[in-house]
Formats: C-alpha cells, sequence, structure tokens
C-alpha cells in the first residue's frame, strides 16, 4: 500500500510512540497530584512545554494544550473575536481557503454580529500581506489566515502578514496545522500572535494539539471545569499524547531542511508526471507549496470514482468532489482558486510521507493515468468534450 | 465497513454494458457536469423487446454501479415493463447504497425513461406525459439541495 495521504494524517513515528507509552503503565499519576508520583507526571508535561515552545521560539508560558487543530482554531478565534468587541472592534479578516474549524468559526461569529472579510486567493491560492494591509479597518480585531493550506498545499507570506498587522496593532492567528514540522515557524520573527497545530500532521498522536498564545494575548475558556492549562483549558492533561507530540515535533523540527528537500524532488517529480495527462492541471502555486503536496484536476471524471479505483490498486489519496466531501458542492478550495464546479469534481490530492520512494512515485504517475484514461473512456462528459459538444476548460 | 456493499463494489469495478449504440433507438441522458453526475442510456428495441442497453456514465461509484444494475435489469425486457423500474428496485439488487449517496442513483431510473421516451417520439407512439420525470434545465441548480 502507498499511503499517500499525510494531509489527512500521518502514521506515528515509532519514537512518538515509545514515548507515550511509559505515560500509560509507568507515570500514569495525574499531574493535579500532589505526591511525587502526581508531581512527576506534571514535571515531565512541563518539559514538553519547553521543548515545544523551543520548536516554535516561544515560551513555555505561551503553549496551550488542547485537543487539536480544530479546537485551537476555535478558542483563538473566539478568544480574538469576544476581546475586540469588548472594545467596539467586530471586524475579522480571513480568506476563503481556511480549514472549516477556521471557517465554521467565523460563520458563527458572524450570527454574533460580526463583520468577516474573506480574502481572494486568487488562481495561485495566496493573498498578499498588501491585501491584507488594504483590508483592515478601525473596528479589525484580528487576522487569521492560514499557514500553508490542507488542500491545495499553498503557503501564505505569513511573517510578512504578521510585520503588517503589528504594525496595525492587530492580532494576527494563523492555522498552521499543515505547516508544523513541515516548514519553519518562529513566533517571534513572523510576528505571529496566536497559531495552532495538531500532532497528527507530523507523525504524532490524534487528538492532541497546541494554541501558541503570545504573552499578554487575552484567552477565553472554552472548556470550563478544572485549573488546568493556568485556567484555560480545563480537563485533566492527556500527558501521554503530550509526549507524544513533543518527540514527534522535535524530531520534524530536527530534520526539516532534509525532509523538505528531499520531499520536494519527489514532489517535482510526480507534478511532472501527472502533468503529462491531457486537460489535467495542478491547483495552486507550483513553488510555494508544502513539499508533501500534490493537486490536480482532471477534466471528465469523478473524483470519488478515481479514489476507489487507486484504492484498488493500493493507493490512499483524496479529492475534493462533492460525492466524497458528502455535500453537493465541491471543495470551497477549489471554488476559491476559481476551479469551475464540473473541473473541481475531478480533483485529486496526493499527500506524499518522507520516506516515499522514486518507484512509488512512478507507480502512482503510471496508476493515475491509467485510471483516469479509464473513467474518461466511459464518461459521457468526457465525450462531449472530445466531440466538441462541450468547451475544454483546461488545455490539452 | 467498507463505504459499499460487495455487489457494489462488484459493479463498480466491473461495469456491465458500458458504452454506446450507436444506431440506439432510443437515446436518455441526464444530470449535469456542475452536479457531478451525467448518465446517458442507449435502448436498443426490437419490437418492444429491450434488445441491447449500453451506458455511459460520468459519477461516482453509486452512480457508476447503480446504471450498471440498472442495464442489467432492464436487458431483455418489454418497454413496459422497463417503465416501471425503480431507483429503489436498482438500490435494493445492489444490496443497499449508504444513505447520502442515493441520489447519485435516482440518475439510473431517470435516463433509462429518458430513453423510453426518446424512442416513443421518434416513433411516434402516443403516452401519457406524466409518466416521465420533468426536463431539467442545463446550468439550472443542482437537485437534492
Ligand atoms: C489546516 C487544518 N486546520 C485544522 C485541522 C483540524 O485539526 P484536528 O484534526 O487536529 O482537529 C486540519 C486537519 O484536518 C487542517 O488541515
Ligand atoms: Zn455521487
Amino acid at each position: 500500500m502507498i499511503y499517500a495521504d499525510n494531509a489527512a494524517t500521518t502514521k506515528m513515528s515509532r519514537e512518538a510512540v515509545a514515548a507515550m507509552l511509559p505515560y500509560f503503565e509507568e507515570y500514569y499519576g495525574n499531574p493535579s497530584s500532589l505526591y511525587a508520583f502526581g508531581q512527576k507526571a506534571k514535571e515531565d508535561l512541563e518539559d514538553a512545554r519547553k521543548r515545544i515552545a523551543s520548536c516554535l521560539g516561544a515560551d513555555p508560558r505561551e503553549i496551550l494544550f488542547t485537543s487539536g487543530g480544530s479546537e485551537a482554531d476555535n478558542q483563538a478565534i473566539m478568544s480574538a473575536a469576544h476581546s475586540g468587541a469588548a472594545k467596539g472592534k467586530k471586524h475579522i479578516i480571513s480568506t476563503a481557503m481556511e480549514h472549516h474549524a477556521v471557517l465554521h468559526t467565523l460563520d458563527k461569529l458572524k450570527k454574533q454580529g460580526f463583520e468577516v472579510t474573506l480574502l481572494d486567493v486568487h488562481e495561485n491560492g495566496i493573498v498578499t500581506a498588501e491585501e491584507v494591509r488594504n483590508a483592515i479597518r478601525e473596528d479589525t480585531c484580528l487576522v487569521t489566515v492560514m499557514y500553508a493550506n490542507n488542500e491545495i498545499g499553498t503557503i501564505q507570506p505569513v511573517g510578512e502578514i504578521g510585520a503588517v498587522c503589528r504594525e496595525r496593532g492587530v492580532l494576527f492567528h494563523t492555522d498552521a496545522v499543515q505547516a508544523a514540522g513541515h516548514l519553519p515557524i518562529d513566533v517571534k520573527a513572523q510576528n505571529i500572535d496566536m497559531l495552532s497545530l495538531s500532532a497528527h500532521k507530523f507523525h504524532g498522536p490524534k487528538g492532541i494539539g497546541v494554541l501558541y498564545a503570545r504573552r499578554g494575548v487575552l484567552l477565553e475558556t472554552l472548556i470550563s471545569g478544572g485549573a488546568q492549562e493556568r485556567g484555560k483549558r480545563a480537563g485533566t492533561e492527556n500527558l501521554a499524547a503530550v509526549m507524544g507530540m513533543a518527540k514527534a515535533l522535535e524530531i520534524a523540527c530536527s530534520n526539516m531542511e532534509r525532509n523538505a528537500e528531499r520531499m520536494t524532488a519527489m514532489r517535482d517529480r510526480l507534478i511532472e508526471g501527472l502533468d503529462r495527462i491531457p486537460y489535467g492541471e495542478l491547483n495552486g502555486d507550483r513553488v510555494h507549496r508544502l513539499p508533501g503536496n500534490v493537486n490536480f484536476c482532471f477534466e471528465g471524471i469523478e473524483g470519488e470514482s478515481l479514489l476507489l479505483l487507486l484504492d484498488d490498486k493500493g493507493i490512499c489519496a483524496s479529492s475534493g468532489s462533492a460525492c466524497t466531501s458528502g455535500s453537493l458542492d465541491p471543495s470551497h478550495v477549489l471554488l476559491a482558486i476559481g476551479r469551475p464546479h464540473e473541473v473541481a469534481h475531478g480533483s485529486l490530492r496526493l499527500s506524499i510521507g518522507e520516506d516515499v520512494t522514486e518507484e512509488e512515485i512512478d507507480y502512482m504517475i503510471a496508476a493515475v493515468t491509467d485510471v483516469v484514461t479509464y473513467l474518461r473512456n466511459m464518461s459521457p462528459f468526457w465525450r462531449d468534450l472530445v466531440n466538441g459538444k462541450r468547451r475544454h476548460v483546461f488545455s490539452e | 465497513m467498507a463505504l459499499y456493499s460487495e455487489k457494489v463494489m462488484d459493479h463498480f469495478r466491473h461495469p456491465r454494458n458500458v458504452g454506446v449504440i450507436e444506431d440506439a433507438d432510443g437515446v436518455g441522458e441526464v444530470g449535469n457536469p456542475v452536479c457531478g453526475d451525467i448518465m446517458k442510456i442507449y435502448l436498443k428495441i426490437d419490437g418492444d423487446i429491450v434488445t441491447d442497453v449500453k451506458f455511459e456514465t460520468f459519477g461516482c461509484g453509486s452512480a457508476i454501479a447503480s446504471s450498471s444494475m440498472a442495464t442489467e435489469m432492464i436487458k431483455g425486457k418489454p418497454v413496459s415493463e422497463v417503465l416501471t423500474l425503480t431507483n429503489k428496485a436498482v438500490t435494493e439488487a445492489l444490496d443497499g447504497l449508504p444513505a447520502h449517496k442515493l441520489h447519485c442513483s435516482v440518475l439510473a431510473e431517470e435516463a433509462i425513461k429518458k430513453a423510453v421516451k426518446d424512442y416513443y417520439d421518434r416513433n411516434g407512439i402516443p403516452y401519457d406525459p406524466a409518466q416521465f420525470p420533468e426536463e431539467e434545465e442545463e446550468g439550472g441548480a443542482c437537485r437534492f439541495r
């Protein structure tokens, strides 16, 4: 099997699993307990916090453990919105290609009377700092722009956007769930006020993540209860998961450059191969994209059938077609970069892992080429395109 | 549990009756590319019997499998019987479909009915228009929204 869905989740590394195991049977104490056994758990928790902080250029007191990326996004946005509203600022800037954890939170805020500006992400899937600057108003309380997109892998100029926000005195949050462990993060240098990450995207465990919040940024509590996480997130800490996350992040950060270099070469080989399929096009910028992300649209076919046939060939992939999303619309990200519906239904995302081989890349190219050809041959839509009864969107 | 039943996957992987009948006696196409599903049915009719049937589908696993199953179910049947084919019968023959996938399978029934209507029209055979689903407009909103 070739697992090419690392943007969905990743396999845990051996080291991360090993880092977790002692906390199930050996050091299972509650970090809130005062006896030494509990305090040992507390010490290890704080040590992990310190190690994670140092990977991000943050202070340990700025690291809050959450149940994952979604919770971190929710808490960051709700906090900034409500502290903004207290000062009469109820305008938020974001982009049309954010993850639903961000977009649905913004929808909730709209119902609370907030005004949301979603910036256009253009054909290349990238916003500019200048566009953010132009959208900032007197009453803007938050700019939230993702670091890297989960579907098309495009990387936003986070440092430049951070600088603009800092200059204008507006809080800046970035959903770095796809970036953490894959792209360099330095919250101070990049002027990031809040950042979300999730361990399962960098070979750590699922259900654990981080909300980084710069000292001085007021956080609202989403989960009320005990005094864990400085009163900002109640609930007995998932210590084993935190230990796994810290280990995974350290490994990812120390190998980042080497991994990126190798994966970028593999990614580009895959892009080059799939580019040879006629009437298909890469989605998102070719250069400013995650080292592991490949995303194409192919005319005349539907994504779910493509995925099922690739599954038969041992390839795990994903698509933004309506029929795979369980909704009637194709991916909002593909629509945001201007893909028409009929083309967005035929999308394919292959997100490769660090250990992918050239043989696997070549196998994927051959498999996708075969399956696209096969499905086109039974597609009346494709027949109409070939016969000139409908117009092609892409060139050959 | 897999998304689809073994029966669905069998018809999806090995669809029966894929193709085109150049000299078809009735052709029906429903759906549109914007919605992500198009189904086209070609019928060969000889003395009121469907002697051959072919289909082309642009769509998901559910759409392809139900096209395949539906064509199997009408082959060799009199036209009057073909018109009684329901989406429910196709779904049952496939050992069921996930609830959110049912709408993708409706197209098979509709495309077949449209092909029969085309056959009636071509041959001046009278019929009750209420028997057939309403024409949809190209570029209209996707249904089931
Ligand atoms: C960009 C982005 N944000 C947020 C999330 C949600 O993260 P989690 O699954 O940890 O809640 C994901 C992962 O699906 C993601 O890719
Ligand atoms: Zn479908």
